[in-house]
């Protein structure tokens, strides 16, 4: 077991808590910078695309795990930033200028989006976001001089004042290095008084506002967080997958984006990279299985669903903070054992609450 | 004449999202859950149906209360096996839940080798029928949908008014807690309500399968339902209903009037216009909690 003694405050907000941490997590770190010269090409691939739903994990994690305000319609916000930053890029302009411009895009459309959010709650929003995404999908469809519409847009290559990046290994540090950024940046937010303030908010609004958060402040400004940060994710996506269509970005994407944080964990920042992982890895996980179940059930096309799905299910229904709160209780019963007890993370049973009286 | 072609046609359209979005209603109110998988459901029934008629050979009068029984029972053990363990959680939680009933659904319909890839026909007896009235031509299977809806409708009306078991119903929905303590069986009403909302479901997608075809991703006019829902008020079923009609209407004139694409957008732009002016619907409830 570990005691930390705690002798000055700053020890309380530190983001360290002790040296494993700073060890551990510079072990990560160092692992995730030597990878290009450790893996497969492929494999490198797919970290970036881990590396990349995280960044957007980190978005929508801000607004339904931190904010506690649900978006269905993220991959507007994805597509948004994807588009922007292929349409920049194609006429030259230089890396972070575009992709500056691919964020502060998205966050405007997230506060537009976010305006029903100072009026509605729960399902109400819920349902403002999916009307948002649908829009959006459409737009991008059909504003062809510009997005090519349903034709598609090919990407180019990224281009940092005259260094292009184009291989894997390149693109997979960049995207490493704005992934660290942005873990750090959502770190550093939420030890801030806006950070708390967001938490504030989804635990109750009610004694939020009571306190003195201005609500509508914080929420438009949460929506635009959280959209400037699957913004940024869009733009390196643009960039990894090198063609974008509309249909990237439809309701499917969102729910998939939803299902990522579910299952990384609501409320964790662990959570959305663990999500991120969940995501990529599944069909890989799937495709390797597939072998040994009989043909009739590997090779039907709905497997991946049923999967999905049903790990959807299950997470909801055993581990409700996800693969996040999975790692916790196993990190707890190596500290504790042989102690560990069985009813030490026993959810707490709830009476319904009704979201009409609110 | 041709305004009132689109209005019947409209009207027809509208009549599918207002049984689908009944069944969110039916749902929300008794249980406060929003159900993601109401399209999915009425997948399913269409298939049951399509099952029954086109590969076992049932005539079509026998085939239409199978499905709505295989349905009802479906909704019954959904509820059972993974929605009421997890009742009083969070509302996400559930929606999430829904979400992933949703998915295995569409994924297990697809997995049906040979037959779960592929569109089909329902073979109704209406098929292709017209009738011409005074310059109009209508649709055997708009006229169906229509009918049908309004007995639905009316046979609703009278459980919830007049029957023990749906006066219940509404205490439940109106207040849970003092349902229980009046001895109203609230987990098993809960139940029924899911059954209930899944036979609506089977009855949707058995009227919508002659309109356009029955195959593994017919549950998202599902996503459709929930703008008809929300601008009829969520808590409300006559709501649900008149939602589901202008939603319709609008989409049926929007494609006529207006470019292409708006016709596909029309139901969101209609919803976003109305949660800025009226949050709560047409019909919706105005509750409120003083602190």
């Amino acid at each position: 077991m570990r005691f930390i003694f705690k002798t000055s405050y700053d020890q309380d907000i530190a983001l360290a808590k002790h040296r494993g941490h700073v060890f551990w997590y510079g072990l990560l770190v160092a692992l995730l910078f030597a990878a290009p010269w450790l893996v497969a090409e492929y494999w490198l691939s797919q970290l970036t695309f881990i590396l990349i739903y995280g960044i957007v994990g980190l978005g929508l994690m801000l607004l339904a795990g931190f904010t506690g305000l649900f978006s269905i319609g993220h991959a507007a916000f994805l597509g948004v930033g994807a588009y922007t930053e292929a349409v920049l890029g194609g006429m030259g302009w230089p890396f972070p200028l575009s992709l500056a411009c691919a964020m502060g895009l998205s966050a405007a459309v997230g506060v537009v989006v976010g305006l029903p959010a100072l009026r509605v709650k729960g399902i109400y929003l819920g349902i403002a976001t999916l009307a948002f995404g649908f829009i959006v999908e459409e737009v991008l469809a059909r504003w062809e001089h510009v997005t090519g519409g349903n034709a598609g847009l090919s990407v180019k290559a990224v281009n940092l004042f005259g260094w292009k990046l184009g291989s894997g290994a390149d693109f997979y540090l960049l995207c490493l290095v704005l992934a660290i950024a942005a873990t750090l940046v959502i770190l550093n937010l939420l030890r801030s008084p806006t950070g708390r303030a967001f938490v504030a908010i989804r635990d109750s609004e009610i004694s939020a506002q009571s306190i003195g958060i201005h609500l509508a402040r914080y929420k438009s400004l949460s929506f635009a967080l959280s959209a400037a940060f699957t913004g940024l994710g869009g733009a390196l996506y643009a960039h990894k997958i090198s063609f974008l269509s509309p249909d990237q970005f439809g309701i499917v994407q969102s729910i998939d984006l939803l299902l990522m944080v579910v299952i990384g964990g609501l409320g964790s920042v662990h959570g959305a990279f663990l999500g991120a992982a969940f995501l990529i890895a599944m069909p890989q996980l799937i495709a390797v299985g597939k072998d040994f179940l009989p043909p009739a059930i590997g090779q039907a096309a709905g497997l991946q669903g049923v999967v999905y799905g049903a790990a959807l299910i299950g997470f909801v229904l055993f581990e409700p903070m996800g693969l996040y709160g999975r790692w916790l209780k196993m990190r707890t019963w190596l500290q504790l054992a042989p102690f560990y007890r069985k009813g030490l993370f026993k959810r707490q049973k709830s009476f319904q609450k009704s979201e009409r009286l609110r | 004449m041709q305004l009132i072609q689109l209005l019947v046609s409209g009207v027809a359209q509208g009549c599918i999202y207002g049984l689908i979005a009944l069944g969110f209603v039916l749902i929300y109110k008794a249980t406060e859950t929003v159900s993601f998988a109401q399209g999915d459901l009425m997948m399913v029934g269409a298939f049951i149906g399509l099952a029954c008629m086109a590969f076992l050979g049932v005539p079509f009068w026998l085939a239409v209360p199978i499905s709505i029984a295989g349905m009802a029972a479906i909704g019954f053990s959904t509820e059972r096996v993974v929605i009421r363990p997890i009742l009083g959680e969070p509302a996400f939680s559930i929606v999430m839940l829904t979400v992933g009933i949703g998915y295995v659904a569409r994924g297990l319909v697809t997995m049906i080798p040979a037959i779960g890839t592929e569109t089909h026909v329902l073979p109704v007896p209406y098929k292709n029928v017209t009738y011409n009235a005074g310059g109009l031509v209508l649709a055997a299977e708009q006229l169906v949908v229509i009918g049908v809806t309004a007995a639905l409708c009316a046979l609703l009306y009278a459980v919830f008014r007049y029957t023990r078991v749906g006066v219940a119903m509404q205490a439940a929905s109106q207040n849970q807690l003092a349902a229980y303590y009046m001895g109203i069986p609230v987990r098993r009403l809960n139940a029924l309500v899911w059954a209930i909302a899944a036979m609506v479901a089977a009855i949707a997608g058995l009227l919508l399968a002659p309109i356009t075809f029955v195959h593994a991703n017919m549950g998202f006019i599902g996503l459709k339902a929930f703008p008809a829902a929300v601008v009829g008020g969520f808590g409300s079923l006559p709501g649900a209903i008149v939602g589901g009609l202008i939603i319709g209407v609008v989409e049926s004139y929007a494609g006529f009037f207006l470019p292409e694409g708006f016709k596909d957008i029309a139901a969101y732009v209609v919803v976003l216009i109305m949660l800025m002016v009226k949050p709560n619907g047409l019909f919706g409830e105005r509750l409120r909690k003083k602190v």
